[in-house]
């Protein structure tokens, strides 16, 4: 279903064609990293810490080295010294560690061999010795008196006063706007709550996957599962002090990221053991190494008070905010901040948020990141104060949403966007007004995402047929390609399916950003539009020469060179046709179009989900959910609607199963599906996506991002669908059976 | 993975236990499902795995009289197709189909989940109270013993070096019985049981019990009968207050740890909801004359 | 060490490979005989990504150790099509936009097609309990389980 604002017909833009990948998907024959296999090549494998911190006393590669098939063996010796000062610190120090290690799971050394057994049996003989340090696992005890600090130069920025002692904050960000002490005068509700929440991964089916071939010539090939090579090829050339130009990334298909792919963990490695060796090497993890080394979201605790008047009106917000980085800074912090109070108008704010380092792995980006759980904490909240004051929730979500003109929290109006269309396509649903069963309740909750634009080119090329090829920079990730394809086609009036979406390697396209932001469609696309658009200029200067005329008498119509001057009547003059006589009117047609994208325009969703809860148990079923959500405008509705539902299926398992659980060493206790519980088929309901469609203006087509929003509410709405049907207010992660029977039977009503 | 391991495929019983004596470090397998997680997360690699799949006996389902013979490896996902056994057992044989995916039950079996001694296994407490022997064959020949005696702790059994269970015996149950297995998991599916509730009711022709055994997993060390439970039947009707007193009972017998799939108070609260409701289903079954077979 | 020397029929066609007595089926049909359509999510047959299916049975192959595979026959991702002609799964699949990074896509057509051979008229309470055993984190499983019950309507029509 879709609700569209009155729009420009398009051709192909809002068609289904079946993407141009999916062939090679169907039938087994797409080839992902692990898939490549190059001749004489070697299999290297990571040793890593079994220590959550630890000061590595010694490193002992000597029997390792002299086993059976091994032909290199690094350490961190093998990498440049690396400086605190220096932006790539966190990220070299973490891809193999020097001096201390920060977590369980930690790289210490790596190890190349003819057979994966060989290099297994390797690894297991490098001896390492380990000076073990009390470790702060959680933001507690980070943050205790008295903790272990993990890093002797984190000075903690932002601090008032500046910080004079090391400590594990790395980073305090403060917002504020309007009177906090005003505001909360003025009203006539005031709620404060605290919050806690889990890290937990991305969960990409995927595990990290590269094979790195290294020359004499000093240059090397890289082919890897990643979601931006251009990174891949700056963060190893950070890592190994290398120049970037030494470097080719070839993209392989990507299975998954969500943002876990945003950054590196075994290239580097694989180019060091594949130049001491002189072959090439391929590294492939282990889901136990995915889940133990690679990308958590931070866990958080959050504590947020709301003020409102009686008429619903907010008039007041404090947030403070805890995100736990791992074992490095990260940006939980600043992008909770920022999206805290994003979704509604509320004059007075403050917001501080810190990030905090502990002993887990370094955390990475996930969809949106931070924002499910600012969301978690407001639209409970929200939902709590529509209750107190006998408004409806859903009113009262329309009585305070921000909408064009309205100051953001960083200050900067909003241009036009759709959470007022979003709040009413979920209002309209039949969904909305259904009838619950026994022990089922119902849960509104809104998200949302700002979406980025960055850097992105893209090439066109004109075959002698007069079909096309669009090769861009972003990887595909969930059909990108096919969406590249619809607009190239809409602006060049072809066939998508003559048009071949291409993701080039390093050396074939211009320079392009990590697909991430949700930025891929908008960012990306806007280049291949302005190729298009410089190749339709120049297929109209091709056509005048043809036709002997000018190029100003020449439009471009549906998919042909159309004569508009007045020297009689000349066919039109099809691409193919144009294509044809290329040679003899100036040589092979190519266009490119780079940019630096702004106005990517923020994305909101409103989610409604109906659960059912086992009273006795405290097993909570998901029965049905609608998710609407603005795309601004759908250019393959098939896959906006899969990133809205592959959103909510993701925010739902965070909500009730998903966490990291470590024993009392600090050793991750799930690292596998089995344990970490990602929702299988059976868990979930039909999703259905109500796509919302209210253009961007800063989009030739009108898109926004979509890969992110879609995550955002569903831990609110189920929250609020439990306290719907129990009566029990959840405020920790997971709400899983044990903490939801805990809030039905011991705690009278919340979960402590 | 693997590689060191050599593998072996005897044909027969006979074959299977000379290849256990040759090879102290030889391990025997059925589905392999837990095994080959456990190695690939550390546990020591034996020297032989040794495949008892292609040995008929031990994939075999047969009735023999009053007497149902199930091949220690038979596939779960046989077990279920069968109708005999699903009309005799339902509870156990549901229990078997909940282990695991489609895939898992392509491999799984009752062998397999009693000898690899998991507190949590989901067919032993249906085993249990179904009162199942195990036939085990060894250097000594063969022997046979309650289901109940083999797993005597979380990975250890009472098999002694270079025995292997061969085939499981269940009786046809008496007129107006049934049984029932209930687990909690906090997915819908492919999690394990964080409490597992077996029971077997025998009812009189009045619909009063005679008979009933209730057994808990994933609450204990191993396998937790609740005799009180059943004592609490028998003689009345399986509802209202003796249900009531099943649950307290089941909660009562309950020994459960804190561990990453649940807490200890909880696993006891639940282990006395299922037990109640796996009591109240096998009842209902047992009350129905077409269940029977 | 000396090699197992393994003879089935992969697909429809004859096959041999040696491998090692511990190497599971998952290694060797991807380093041996070369068909990396089945993938290794987890590698303990939590994911179901490396499904396949021998001797009638839907397997995770990373739980299957290679040498099993003696006089099997092994169907694959691979084996789906018949020539240019894709199943109809295959098709559902590419016409329900039931794929998103298509890393899991491969399991969950074997297992699709294992479900719809066992029970061609499934509900969609049993296609997703029948699937439960493959994991997809990019599609909420939405399309895929309407494209797997849009196959059964196929294959019940033709």
């Amino acid at each position: 279903m879709t609700v569209t604002e009155s729009k420009p017909r398009y051709k192909y833009v809002g068609t289904r064609p079946v993407r141009h990948d999916g062939l090679e998907k169907v039938t087994g024959r797409a080839r992902f990293a692990a898939d490549l296999n190059l001749s004489g090549q070697l299999h290297g494998i990571v040793v890593r810490s079994p220590h959550a911190h630890a000061r590595i006393v010694s490193i002992d590669t000597s029997k390792a080295e002299a086993m059976d098939g091994v032909k290199a063996v690094i350490t961190g010796d093998d990498f440049p010294a690396v400086d605190p000062s220096n932006r790539n610190y966190d990220m070299c120090v973490n891809i193999m560690a020097r001096h201390k290690v920060f977590y369980e799971g930690h790289a210490v050394a790596a190890v190349a061999a003819s057979t994966r057994d060989q290099a297994r049996a390797a690894a297991a003989a490098i001896e390492v010795a380990y000076e073990v340090l009390p470790a702060a696992m959680t933001i507690d005890e980070a943050l205790a008196p008295g903790a272990p600090v993990l890093h002797d130069h984190m000075m903690t920025k932002g601090a008032d006063p500046p910080a004079t002692e090391p400590s594990n904050v790395s980073d305090i960000t403060r917002f504020a706007a309007g009177d906090l002490d005003a505001g909360f005068a003025e009203a006539d509700l005031v709620i404060e709550r605290e919050y806690t929440t889990k890290p937990v991964h991305q969960g990409y089916i995927e595990p990290h996957a590269c094979v790195a071939d290294t020359g004499q010539d000093g240059h090397t090939t890289i082919w890897c599962s990643s979601q931006g090579h251009f990174n891949v090829r700056s963060s190893s050339a950070a890592m190994l002090g290398w120049e970037n130009t030494r470097i080719r990334v070839i993209p392989a298909e990507i299975g998954g990221g969500f943002g876990g792919k945003t950054t590196i963990y075994l290239e580097p490695l694989a180019v060091a053991l594949s130049a001491k060796a002189g072959r090439p090497v391929k590294m492939v993890m282990t889901r136990d190494e995915v889940f133990r080394a690679t990308g958590p979201a931070p866990g958080t605790k959050l504590k947020v008070k709301l003020g409102a008047r009686r008429d619903g009106t907010l008039v007041a917000g404090d947030a403070y905010l805890i995100y736990s980085g791992g074992a490095y800074a990260g940006s939980g912090g600043l992008l909770g901040a920022m999206t805290v109070f994003e979704s509604y108008n509320i004059a007075n704010f403050g917001v501080e948020s810190l990030n905090v380092v502990v002993n887990t792995a370094r955390s990475a980006a996930y969809r949106a990141p931070a924002a499910p759980l600012t969301a978690f904490a407001i639209e409970t909240m929200l939902d709590e104060i529509a209750t107190e004051l006998g408004i409806d929730a859903l009113d009262l979500r329309l009585a305070n949403a921000v909408a064009e003109g309205d100051p953001s929290t960083m200050g900067f109006p909003f241009a036009r966007i759709g959470f007022t269309e979003c709040l009413e396509a979920v209002r309209d649903h039949p969904h909305y007004s259904a009838p619950l069963g026994p022990n089922q309740g119902r849960g509104l909750a809104a998200g949302y995402w700002f979406n980025i634009g960055e850097s992105s080119s893209a090439t066109v090329n004109l075959n002698e047929d007069g079909t096309a090829t669009v090769v861009t920079g972003s990887p595909d990730i969930g059909g990108s390609r096919a969406s590249m394809a619809l607009m190239a086609a809409e602006e060049l009036g072809i066939d998508p399916l003559d048009i071949r979406p291409v993701v080039g390697d390093t050396e074939a396209v211009g320079f392009t950003d990590v697909t991430e932001g949700s930025r891929a469609t908008f960012a990306t696309g806007m280049a291949v539009v302005e190729a298009c658009r410089t190749m339709v200029a120049e297929l109209r200067g091709r056509a005048a020469k043809m036709m002997g005329t000018d190029i100003d008498d020449i439009d471009w119509v549906d998919g042909q060179a159309v004569y508009t001057g007045s020297d009689g009547d000349k066919a039109p003059l099809s691409v193919a046709a144009i294509c044809a006589k290329a040679k003899r009117t100036g040589g092979p047609l190519t266009a490119t179009g780079s940019l630096e994208a702004h106005g990517a325009g923020p994305g909101f969703a409103v989610h409604l989900c109906d659960v059912e809860v086992d009273p006795e148990t405290g097993v909570v079923r998901v029965v049905r959910y609608t998710a609407s959500q603005d795309a601004g405008t759908a250019i393959h509705p098939s896959y906006v609607e899969g990133q809205i539902q592959g959103g909510v299926a993701q925010g739902v398992g965070w909500a009730l199963n998903e966490e990291y659980i470590y024993d009392s060493d600090g050793v991750m206790e799930n690292p596998g599906f089995l344990d970490y519980r990602v929702p299988v088929a059976s868990d979930l309901p039909m999703i259905d996506a109500v796509i919302v469609e209210v253009p961007n203006p800063a989009h030739p087509y009108g898109v926004r991002g979509v890969g992110e929003t879609g995550i955002v509410p569903p831990i609110p709405a189920v929250a609020n669908a439990i306290n719907d049907a129990t009566g029990c207010r959840l405020r920790n992660l997971p709400m899983s059976p044990v903490r939801v029977l805990e809030a039905i039977t011991a705690n009278g009503g919340s979960d402590g | 993975m693997l590689s060191a391991m050599k593998y072996a495929s005897p044909t027969t019983v006979a074959e299977a236990v000379d290849l256990l004596g040759a090879e102290p470090d030889a391990r025997v397998y059925a589905g392999a499902t837990d095994l080959i997680p456990q190695i690939r997360a550390g546990r020591p690699e034996p020297a032989v795995m040794v495949d008892l799949k292609r040995i008929e006996r031990l994939c075999a389902i047969a009735r023999r009289g009053s007497t149902y013979t199930v091949g220690a490896a038979t596939p779960t996902a046989d077990i279920c197709a069968h109708d005999g056994l699903a009309a005799a057992f339902p509870g156990l044989v549901e229990a078997s189909g909940l282990i695991g995916s489609d895939q898992i039950q392509s491999r799984s079996s009752w062998g397999g989940n009693l000898a690899n001694a998991s507190p949590a296994a989901d067919t032993p407490p249906s085993l249990i109270v179904n009162e199942a022997r195990a036939v085990i064959a060894g250097p000594a020949g063969e022997r046979t013993v309650a289901a109940s005696a083999v797993a005597t702790g979380p990975g250890a059994t009472s098999l002694s070096g270079g025995e292997f269970i061969v085939e499981f015996e269940l009786d046809e149950p008496p007129a107006r019985t049934a049984d029932a297995y209930l687990r909690l998991i906090p997915r819908t599916e492919m999690d394990i049981a964080v409490v597992g509730a077996a029971a077997r009711i025998t009812l009189d022709a009045a619909g009063t019990v005679a008979a009933a055994a209730v057994a808990l997993g994933a609450v204990a060390p191993t396998v937790v009968r609740v005799p009180d439970a059943e004592v609490a039947l028998i003689g009345r009707r399986p509802s209202g207050d003796a249900l009531v007193a099943v649950e307290a009972a089941a909660a009562a017998a309950a020994n459960p740890i804190d561990d990453k799939r649940g807490t200890a108070a909880y696993r006891r609260q639940v282990a006395g909801v299922l037990a109640r409701r796996a009591v109240a289903i096998a009842a209902e079954r047992a009350s129905q004359p077409g269940e029977q077979s | 060490m000396s090699r197992v020397h393994v003879t089935c029929t992969i697909n429809g066609d004859p096959a041999e490979f040696l491998c090692d007595g511990g190497q599971t089926l998952l290694d060797a049909l991807r380093d041996e005989a070369g068909l990396t359509g089945a993938k290794e999510g987890c590698g303990t047959g939590d994911c179901g990504a490396c499904s396949v299916v021998m001797d009638g049975r839907l397997l995770c192959s990373c739980l299957v150790l290679a040498p099993e595979a003696e006089g099997a026959t092994i169907s694959t991702v691979e084996g789906m099509a018949a020539g240019d002609d894709l199943h109809p799964l295959q098709q559902c699949f590419l016409e329900g936009a039931a794929l998103q990074c298509g890393v899991c896509t491969p399991g969950f057509l074997v297992a699709a097609k294992a479900l719809l051979d066992r029970n061609p008229d499934p509900t969609e309470t049993e296609v997703r309990y029948g699937l439960a055993g493959n994991l997809c984190r990019c599609t909420g499983y939405d399309k895929i389980v309407r494209s797997v019950l849009a196959a059964a309507q196929t294959v019940n029509e033709s």
